[in-house]
Order: structure tokens, then C-alpha cells, then sequence
């Protein structure tokens, strides 16, 4: 056999083997998308139930709390970046840092210092990588985010906004994450977490209860809001990890998908390049055979 | 008589729906019963047992965590960050 033909030979045994293995981690991630989903539509009811309450606080008392009112001077802000553990996710982690470092370049043209908070193995290494510094970090279980995690972020981040600026509090934060849009596009979100932006007046008063219903509240407005705006943060960073979640599922399934495809492809142009190399190794064999047998029956 | 449509959610799942003639909680002040037409409050829920009685009688208890309780238009909504049907 040619040294040619040995290499194309190779050439198709990795890449088949290769395949083999990102068609399994395009099965995988499929079927992990459908029941990160579903988890995403089971914290929905969650979330409305929340955003709801924190309206009809907002739009039926008029408490000022410390999460919803704008601080006069922004001295430092924190940025929470959703990323995944794992890598071969196409553009899924780096249009997440890319949005993050947009961010930063606009937070601190208005003179801002930032802070990092960061979720997910890939932007730690990004960091650690570029020397630069981060607040805290979590890593692990960015497949099947688990609320005690939510909880423990929404911990971290309220207790720094909550710090005195200078004791090294931040006095406004934003969450970057990647979006589930669908199987196909998964979009990255900028959002401004704290201090909060309540939309007033959702519900408006229907047509048989024409004046605004009058809130009880248990203890008082104060209380309820100082209780409900904690667990506000919770969902949303909850459902931001769900999204980043499941938009990690579909973005290695269509990454591992076009990774299959272009190994079937090299498969196939490597196969016809081995069929050529043989082909004219046959015919050059021949040609010497012939050329031998010529020249012993010249030499009769 | 009119009735409630209560839901208890907590943070993964929501854990029980439908209709219902009272529910009884305990909020931070005490124990509080709605029956429908109650007026709107939201409260701040103290762990422990939620029992709805349904239309029929029947009585359905959960436990909720530190969660709130909100009433609307008799709409009920138990919210707590762990909750499950007991």
C-alpha cells in the first residue's frame, strides 16, 4: 500500500471516530433541551406569581425601598456573567463575554468601576486566564441549576449592593446570560437586576370593578416589600440560570450537529481522494509490468 | 357561592391548582382564613402548613417556606421557595 493512500486511510478512520462521538453529544444535548424546558416552564407560574405581587406593592402603596430607588451617585456596578461549565457550545460563551465586555467598556466610560460575579467554569477560566479579578465566583451544576445556588448568588449580590460603597459595595448590578429563544437561536441578555425597575399600574381596574381594589397588607408595605423583593431577585436569577441552561443544551446540539455534518463531508472527500490515490497506484503497477515485460521480451 | 381559584407555587414546580371554598395560613401575624370575596391582601407567610378545603369538603394541606400569600379577586396564590403537598 502507497504512503498516500495510508494517510487518506487515517484521515478517515479519525475522522469517523470523532463523529461517532459528536453525534452522542448531539443525542445527549438533545434530549437534556426538552427537559431543561420544562424546567423552565415549571418556574414560570413562580415568577409571574412574584412579578405580579411586586407590582401590586409597587402600584397600590407607596413605599420607597432601598432595592428600587436610584442611588444619586454610581460609583462602582457589578456584572453577574451566566455562563456554562463546558465548552463545544458554538458561540454560546463567548457572545456572553462579549456582551460583558461591552457592558464594562459603556460602565466605565460613565465612570463606573466594575466588579465580576461569575457563573460557570468558562468565564472563570476566561478570567483566571487574562489575570484580571473577580468578586466571587460558582462553578458547577450550570446544567441543572439548582435553586440553593439562585439563592446563594442572590445572596452575594444583595449583600454587596447593600454594603456601603465604601466598604467596596456596588451600587447597581447587571446580569448577562444567553437566552432560550428556540432550538435554533439563543439570544444574549443584558439586564439591569438592581436597582429595580417595577412597572406600575399592570393591572389596570377591569370593567365591573371600576375603582383600584385596596390592598391589605400583612404586616404593613414596608414589611411586605422588604420580604417579597429578596425572593424578586431569587426568580429572576434562578430563571436566568434556567435559560443560560437550556440555551447551552441547544447550543452544543446545533454545534455537535454541524460538527457531524463536516466530519460526514470530510469522510466523503477523503474516501474519494483514497479511491484516487489507489486507482493510480493500480494503474502505475500496471504501467511497470507492462514496461517490465516489455523490455525482457526486447532484450529476447 | 363563588370560589376560589387557589394555586400553590413554589420555585421549580407548581405544586397544586384548582378550586377551592377556603384556605387557612399562617402568615407572620397569626393564622388567616379567605373565603372567596375576600378583599386583597398580600401577606407574608410564616413556614408552615397551608390547608385548602376544597368545594367537596376535602382538605388538602401543603407546606410552604418562606414564601407570601396573595389574594386577588379570588385568586389565591401561595408562593414559597419550597413548598410541597403534605
Amino acid at each position: 500500500m502507497g504512503a498516500q493512500l495510508r494517510v487518506y486511510r487515517q484521515k478517515i478512520k479519525s475522522a469517523q471516530t470523532t463523529k461517532k462521538i459528536t453525534r452522542a453529544m448531539e443525542l445527549i444535548s438533545a434530549s437534556r433541551i426538552q427537559k431543561a424546558q420544562a424546567r423552565v416552564a415549571a418556574s414560570t407560574p413562580y415568577s409571574n406569581a412574584i412579578t405580579r405581587a411586586v407590582s401590586a406593592v409597587a402600584s397600590y402603596s407607596n413605599v420607597a425601598h432601598v432595592l428600587t430607588t436610584e442611588p444619586e451617585r454610581v460609583d462602582r456596578a457589578a456584572i453577574v456573567i451566566f455562563s456554562s461549565d463546558r465548552g463545544l457550545a458554538g458561540a454560546f460563551n463567548s457572545q456572553v463575554l462579549r456582551e460583558a465586555e461591552e457592558l464594562t467598556e459603556l460602565l466605565r466610560s460613565q465612570g463606573k468601576e466594575v466588579v465580576y460575579f461569575l457563573v460557570g467554569r468558562k468565564s472563570v477560566g476566561y478570567f483566571s486566564f487574562r489575570r484580571r479579578d473577580y468578586e466571587r465566583s460558582w462553578i458547577g451544576g450550570t446544567d441543572s441549576p439548582l435553586f440553593d445556588t439562585a439563592k446563594e448568588i442572590s445572596d452575594a449580590v444583595l449583600e454587596a449592593f447593600l454594603r456601603d460603597a465604601a466598604d467596596g459595595g456596588v451600587d447597581e448590578i447587571h446580569i448577562v446570560y444567553n437566552r432560550f429563544v428556540s432550538r435554533i437561536t439563543q439570544v444574549p441578555v443584558v439586564t439591569r437586576l438592581l436597582p429595580l425597575e417595577v412597572v406600575e399600574g399592570e393591572e389596570e381596574p377591569d370593567a365591573k370593578n371600576e375603582v383600584f381594589p385596596l390592598y391589605e397588607f400583612e404586616p404593613d408595605a414596608e414589611t411586605v416589600l422588604d420580604g417579597l423583593l429578596p425572593v424578586y431577585i431569587e426568580s429572576r436569577i434562578f430563571n436566568a440560570m434556567l435559560q443560560s441552561a437550556a440555551a447551552k443544551h441547544a447550543a452544543t446540539q446545533k454545534a455537535m450537529k454541524s460538527a457531524t455534518d463536516n466530519a460526514d463531508k470530510l469522510i466523503k472527500d477523503y474516501t474519494r481522494l483514497a479511491n484516487e490515490a489507489r486507482q493510480s497506484e493500480i494503474t502505475q503497477q500496471i504501467a511497470e509490468i507492462v514496461g517490465g515485460a516489455d523490455a525482457l521480451s526486447s532484450a529476447k | 357561592m363563588a370560589a376560589l381559584n387557589v394555586s400553590v407555587v413554589s420555585a421549580d414546580q407548581e405544586v397544586w391548582s384548582g378550586e377551592a371554598s377556603m384556605v387557612v395560613a399562617r402568615t407572620v401575624e397569626g393564622e388567616i382564613g379567605i373565603l372567596p370575596g375576600h378583599e386583597p391582601m398580600l401577606a407574608i407567610l410564616a413556614g408552615g402548613e397551608v390547608r385548602v378545603t376544597l368545594p367537596g369538603g376535602e382538605k388538602i394541606t401543603a407546606n410552604a417556606e418562606d414564601g407570601f400569600l396573595s389574594v386577588h379577586s379570588n385568586d389565591v396564590q401561595v408562593v414559597a421557595s419550597r413548598a410541597s403537598l403534605a
